[in-house]
């Protein structure tokens, strides 16, 4: 069953491979945020599988605590490129 | 062009309390596995900050209408009243006491001095973050 594990953290440090390729090279700032979102999911699942490896329970709110701060930097990036402000001063179209 | 966004202001009115009690969950976990008041600090002001995405700067500030100039010295008077206070106890700086009490519907808990420190520091951070993110998001 460890073979699994260690299987899947090979296919997971390949794939941040390509996120991080993605990341460089993408063509278009949107590419780049959807790297960096996918980086972090893949951050997450690795630092599940190592609590599985280590046999803790340390790391769980540590991968609560990553999937919050990716969650709300995607929200920041995405409002960036949508209306070109991250904090508005006075929302006046509503 | 008129954007659209209730999806992300009907989210974000449910993911601010599902932060801001993870962050009381690690402010209070703090003293023998990870967290801590800088941790839940930085987590709460997170959530403002969400907020803040979502909705606007006037908003927030009538929804928390909080000085946080303010919660910093509060933060800092608490942190260093604690601190200075086992002074008159004839130990030094920073001693911590701490002793089990039976409380109601908790059963046997350990009471700490370091907690009330903790609860400096983390009005401290967000008082701090937060006054930096609001002055640099003010900026038009």
């Amino acid at each position: 069953m460890m073979v699994f594990f260690w299987v899947m953290v090979i296919l997971i440090s390949l794939s941040m491979l390509a996120f991080i390729y993605r990341l460089i090279v993408g063509p278009s700032i949107p590419d780049r945020v959807v790297a960096l979102d996918s980086l972090g999911v893949a951050l997450i699942c690795m630092i599940g599988l190592f609590s599985i490896l280590v046999d803790t329970s340390f790391f769980l709110e540590i991968i609560l605590l990553l999937a919050i701060l990716a969650f709300i930097g995607t929200v920041a990036f995405s409002k960036f490129l949508e209306k070109g402000e991250i904090i508005q001063r006075d929302n006046d179209h509503s | 062009m008129k954007t659209n966004d209730v999806i992300l202001q009907t989210t974000t009115k449910i993911i601010f309390f599902i932060i801001f009690l993870f962050s009381i969950h690690i402010f209070f976990a703090g003293h023998y596995t990870p967290g801590g008041g800088f941790v839940g600090g930085l987590l709460t002001a997170s959530g403002i900050v969400l907020l803040l995405l979502a909705f606007d700067l006037k908003t927030v500030t009538t929804a928390l209408p909080i000085n946080y100039t303010v919660m910093t010295a509060i933060g800092l008077l608490l942190a260093l009243s604690t601190a200075a206070g086992a002074i008159f106890f004839n130990v030094p700086f920073f001693t911590h006491a701490f002793d089990y009490f039976h409380l109601p519907l908790l059963g046997k808990q350990s009471l700490h001095t370091a907690m009330l420190f903790d609860t400096g520091v983390y009005l401290v951070v967000v008082g701090v973050t937060m006054t930096i993110i609001q002055s640099i998001g003010a900026d038009d």
